[in-house]
């Protein structure tokens, strides 16, 4: 074994993960090593002062509205949701009449029902891309918090 | 800890059956998330969004009872994209760094339980670990985490946690002594 392998062994050591027989070797490797030696023992003293660390407890009060506030952020997106489909469901619908409308008023020009109806369908040629980005930015996103 | 997750997950999507994940494991993300962004106030917003997000895509988790090792690497990825936003916020050419620019990052000390000075300075140190080291010092002393579960919520093996938690405080190291080779 050369030193670089006791280094990761000097881990396991300080981190009480070690078996009796591997620590055995470990402590032997100590004795006749001065760099590993010095190296572990300033590693100890580091494990030592993080270990110190421990964090100021948020208020109990945080922890009692923790799960509300999670809750109430899944709620609202849900209803942003249902508010998008029905304000598209009646604009669409809304929109149709309206162009319904001027398509059988024989007041109207032939040429302004034809520039309407291509409009209408560059409208839906313009949407359908647009959905599209951001379908593909969706999956693609969603994959890219999960690993597997 | 897993023992419980499969029980809690049966019902999946189910509101009440969420709510007990969460509870469960609200401490938790929000240390993680303190070790990453350093204040109170990002981390419990960091690890309510994490929530969040694993609420929308719960259907995706394969398998019931690793709800935690998943719920870590969309925590992580959170937590990740937090610090590369107050990487460029604050970029600075490397042989500039001092020991007092060293000491201004957002890790709070108010956030230390019994403060004294070294372990100040040692936050703020973690507070300028990369990414991956300091998530590895995250999981091994604020979670207290065995190498065993730290390998199972990095998909790595045993060998390269111990691996990466020498190299990670060797990166502490370096960069406390940088510190107090400044005062
Ligand atoms: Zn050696």
């Amino acid at each position: 074994m050369t030193c670089q392998d006791y280094k990761n062994l000097m881990m396991a050591y300080i981190d009480g993960e070690l078996e009796a027989e591997a620590k055995k070797t470990f402590e032997e490797h100590l004795q006749s090593c001065k760099e590993c030696s010095d190296e572990f023992k300033e590693f100890k003293q580091l494990k030592q002062h993080t270990d110190e660390i421990k964090f100021t407890e948020p208020e109990e009060r945080i922890w009692e509205q923790y799960w509300q506030n999670v809750y109430n952020r899944t709620e609202r997106a849900t209803g942003w949701i249902l508010f998008s489909i029905a304000s598209i469901l009646l604009l669409a619908y809304g929109g149709f009449k309206a162009i319904e409308a001027i398509i059988r008023d024989p007041s109207v020009g032939l040429i302004l029902k034809a520039a309407l109806l291509i409009l209408i369908a560059g409208a839906a040629v313009l949407f359908v891309s647009v959905l599209r980005e951001r379908i593909y930015f969706w999956k693609n996103d969603r994959y890219k918090d999960v690993r597997r | 800890m897993n023992g419980t997750d499969n029980q809690i997950l049966q019902a999946r999507s189910s509101a009440a059956m969420f709510e007990t994940c969460v509870m469960k494991y609200m401490k938790d993300s929000y240390r993680i998330a303190l070790g990453f962004c350093g204040n109170h106030q990002d981390a419990l917003e960091l690890s309510q969004e994490a929530f969040l997000k694993a609420y929308r895509s719960i259907r995706h988790l394969q398998n019931n009872d690793k709800f935690f090792p998943w719920f870590y690497q969309i925590l992580r990825n959170l937590c990740f994209d937090y610090m590369r936003k107050k990487k460029t916020q604050a970029a600075q050419p490397l042989d500039e760094i001092t020991s007092e620019k060293l000491m201004q990052n957002n890790f709070d000390p108010e956030a230390i339980a019994e403060r004294n000075e070294t372990k100040e300075i040692i936050w703020k140190a973690i507070g300028q670990l990369d990414e991956k080291h300091r998530e590895i010092i995250i999981l091994r002393h604020f979670l207290n985490q065995s190498y065993e579960q730290i390998a199972k919520n990095l998909f790595c093996s045993k060998g390269t946690v111990m691996s990466r938690l020498y190299y990670g405080r060797r990166q502490l190291k370096e960069i406390l002594s940088t510190m107090k080779g400044g005062h």
